[in-house]
């Protein structure tokens, strides 16, 4: 029983390592794909692959197993995909290699192993096709500009026309798809007056052609095209790449779990299969897969990403446990209570979708410029066909030709760049400090928030414990003190091991973890004790009063009782944050799921008068909601499964990437870095976008304000369009450039590991081993 | 004229092996490792032929 308690030490810790291996084997199998050939390919994400030797390191070590029939690792998404000879070969090995090799392996869910991005494809594709008619028109077009006439000249726009026809059909597809889309809805977005725009210079330029006129503007409606889609393709590669980030983070919640059979026997059952009444077995180390009552063992709970709790939950014979808190000392036996999909983690799961439900309401600014701009232009294209009606007596060739090219002129090329390319080059620049975005429109947000809202426990802390105080004198007591703490996997411990900085050769014997107590061994003769402060005192010969105050507790039998004080570490930047949101007029609160005093305690800290505590995941829904309502626009900062639904409806949301898989998918931004500097670093940078945006609509609308009366005139002829247009667009994105001088983010530390709750690296080094 | 309908065939004709060509570098993955490829050439080939 006990020998669980320590695994990757204890010899027969096989109980809590086969386990995850299984499931992560089982969850493997899930996403693997049989080629023609009989062999099978998996798809695994390996997160720790960052360099060109990473690459050659697996590819030429895991080729050289047995059974692989080819292996390769991708750098860019962080994964790697291994073919076996046939369906009898087992993966084991090979996830084995490569753990040993420090590449920690998981799964991907179906939706992230599609080879690439479907749709990111199919733009680049259109893209291409933009490109070859743009530069073909082009070169088609200059000597038409410069005064080829005659039969040349048709030829020439003939030539253009056979080209020009499918490209646009091709390419102006998503625009088009997308503008049907919003008049359905009785809505105008930007890509209404884009389409109108290119289709009917098309038109107007195939009439001409056919009909010996001397304007066409294919070059011009082929070229917008291909801006355009420059600005569509940026953008999705954007979001495709913050997509592949996310998805090489570590995942913390369980996907299945081994439930106990009638002869004890072990099988692993996938999370939809388990239902209430099967009896389940939870390795330490491991997360529980549903909501249950622990029926034997006894062990520590870990619920700081569930509940905000900052301190570990002892759970004996009759507790209840949440699904996706972590299990941490002893490997306990449960009955499920309700299935996964009625456990606490889905009612989290359907509180978020209906908080997100209410944020689609959002528009983005380009649209509500659009609203404004689509109208306008209709109106100024019509009165100037009246306009030509009356000034020219009826002359319905002239007013028509006259009225599209004011929508030719007006078609939005640089509206519909302002924002995408500014966007893309700020999310590179968030991308180089840390901060993954998933969503453009997410900055637009951003950059409105009239306040911030941080949760407690693994937000503005880390959620490992420090050491404030303690007794322990250096020396001889304090590297027994050291070595029995670097044999738990609790947090406490783990503190108290990272305080200590005395080394010395200390032999430990019958070492063994008691869960929900502490550990023990035996040392020269002599009992050692580390853990609660009442239990460690039954050696000490004290009473133990002073150590049931808390904190952890350490004893030798026969020479006395230390105590050390933990407190809760504040993540660095703190402090830097929330003076600069202070600098910025922005209020800050601070809801935690947290007990009152741990709360204060750290809300004190960091000079926060506006907190709220003992918190449910509802109640922080409701305060979002709230001030949704009453137009307060907020940001929140949060990580755990109890701030999902916070998340979700939040005006806008950040999430470190060490918090729970369902925060990190509700959250806006995730930032990978540990310092908190980077919240306000993203700000900044929202702030700077939104300026850049609007001088970028500026420049168009100065642009319009030049171009329009031209065309309205009647004096637009295809050679000013095209340099019109061009230059506008290359102004726009010179402009946008202009993001890249920000100054990057100061903190320039080292990324969070987010895995580190689960697996302490320390466990696996060898001094001091009995 | 004679050379022009000579010259615009061969040039769209290689601007379309040029699309061709790219179209088909997409469809066969060599854009879904972009940071490895750049990596790649600089390693040593361990493997004599």
């Amino acid at each position: 029983m006990s020998c669980c308690a320590t695994p990757l030490i204890a010899g027969n810790a096989r109980d809590a390592l086969s386990s995850s291996r299984i499931a992560l084997l089982e969850d493997l199998k899930a996403n693997s794909k049989q080629l023609v050939d009989g062999r099978i390919t998996y798809l695994l994400s390996a997160p720790a692959i960052h360099c060109g030797n990473c690459i050659s390191t697996i590819e030429s070590e895991v080729s050289k197993l047995e059974g692989v029939a080819d292996v390769r690792a991708n750098l860019t998404m962080k994964r790697l995909s291994v073919t076996l000879e046939n369906e009898e070969r087992s993966l084991l090995p090979a996830v084995t290699l490569l753990e040993n090799l420090g590449y920690a392996v998981q799964s991907l869910t179906a939706e992230e192993s599609m080879r690439g991005d479907p749709e990111f494809k199919a733009l680049l594709r259109s893209l291409a096709v933009a490109g070859f008619a743009t530069a073909n028109i082009m070169l088609l077009s200059i000597p038409v500009w410069n005064g080829a006439d005659g039969a040349t000249r048709e030829l020439f726009h003939f030539v253009s026309a056979l080209i020009a026809i499918p490209c646009v059909a091709y390419g102006g597809l998503p625009f088009f798809r997308s503008a049907l889309g919003a008049l359905r809805h009785r809505r105008v977005n930007m890509d209404v007056p884009i389409s109108l725009g290119v289709s009917l210079a098309t038109v107007m330029s195939i009439y001409e052609s056919f009909f010996g006129g001397g304007h066409a503007y294919f070059d011009a409606a082929v070229s917008l095209l291909f801006f355009l889609l420059i600005g569509r393709v940026l953008d999705q590669m954007m979001r495709s790449k913050a997509r592949a980030a996310a998805s090489s983070l570590a995942r913390l919640s369980a996907k299945g779990g081994f439930v106990v059979g009638e002869t004890g026997e072990l099988t692993y059952v996938a999370l939809d299969g388990i239902t209430p009444g099967m009896r389940m077995r939870i390795a330490a180390g491991e997360r529980f897969p549903v909501d249950g009552t622990i029926c034997e063992g006894m062990s520590d709970v870990d619920r700081a990403l569930v509940t905000g709790e900052s301190e570990p939950l002892r759970v004996t014979e009759g507790s209840g446990v949440e699904a996706g808190t972590l299990n941490l000392t002893g490997s306990v036996d449960m009955i499920a209570t309700r299935p996964a999909k009625e456990s606490f983690l889905a009612e989290v799961t359907q509180m978020m979708a209906a908080a997100e439900k209410g944020r689609s309401g959002y528009v983005r600014l380009a649209d509500r410029m659009a609203r404004i701009y689509a109208p306008a232009v209709h109106v100024l294209a019509f009165s100037s066909f009246a306009g030509w009606m009356l000034w020219t007596g009826g002359d319905v060739h002239t007013s028509l030709t006259v009225a599209v090219a004011v929508l030719i002129i007006t078609c939005p090329c640089a509206l519909g760049l302002a924002v995408p390319v500014a966007h893309v080059v700020s999310a590179a620049r968030l991308f180089s400090a840390g901060i993954l975005l998933k969503d453009g429109s997410a900055l637009e947000r951003l950059e409105a928030i009239q306040g911030v809202v941080f949760d407690k426990t693994g937000t503005l802390t880390t959620g490992e414990p420090v050491v404030t105080s303690s007794t322990i004198p250096s020396g001889q007591i304090a590297s027994i003190a050291k070595a029995l703490a670097l044999r738990s996997v609790h947090p406490a411990a783990r503190a108290l091991a990272r305080h200590i900085s005395d080394i010395a050769e200390t032999h430990l014997q019958d070492l063994h973890e008691i869960p929900g107590h502490g550990v023990e061994a035996m040392v020269d003769g002599k009992r050692a004790r580390l853990g609660r402060g009442s239990w460690v005192a039954e050696i000490a010969g004290s009473s133990g009063a002073e150590a049931r105050s808390g904190g952890v507790a350490f004893a030798v039998e026969g020479q006395g009782l230390w105590l050390s004080l933990l407190s809760e570490r504040v993540r660095p930047g703190a402090r830097e944050m929330l003076d600069t949101f202070r600098k910025r007029n922005l209020p800050i609160t601070i809801l935690s799921g947290d007990g009152r005093e741990q709360v204060t305690a750290v809300a004190q800290r960091l000079g926060v008068t506006d907190i709220q505590s003992e918190l449910k995941p509802g109640d922080k829904l409701a305060f979002l909601t709230d001030a949704a309502e009453q137009g307060r626009k907020l940001l929140m900062v949060g990580d755990g499964l109890n701030d999902a639904p916070a998340l979700a409806a939040a005006h806008v949301s950040m999430a470190p990437a060490s918090a729970s898989d369902i925060g990190r998918t509700a959250a806006d931004f995730v930032f990978t870095r540990d310092s908190l500097t980077t919240v306000s670093y993203a700000h900044r940078v929202a702030l700077a976008t939104g300026r850049i945006v609007r001088q970028n609509f500026g420049l168009a609308i100065v642009y319009n304000i030049f171009a329009v009366p031209l065309a309205m005139a009647g004096q637009l002829n295809p050679l000013i369009a095209a340099i019109a247009m061009s230059t506008s667009s290359i102004l726009v994105v010179a402009n946008s450039l202009r993001l890249h001088l920000l100054r990057p983010a100061e903190a320039r530390d080292k990324p969070a590991e987010p895995e580190i709750r689960q697996r302490p690296a320390a466990l696996r080094t060898k001094e001091g081993v009995a | 004229m004679t050379t022009l309908s000579l010259l615009i065939p061969v040039a769209l004709g290689l601007g379309a092996l040029g699309l061709g060509a790219f179209l088909w570098s997409l469809t066969s993955g060599q854009y879904e490792d972009l940071d490895g490829a750049a990596v790649r050439i600089l390693q040593d080939d361990e493997k004599s032929p």
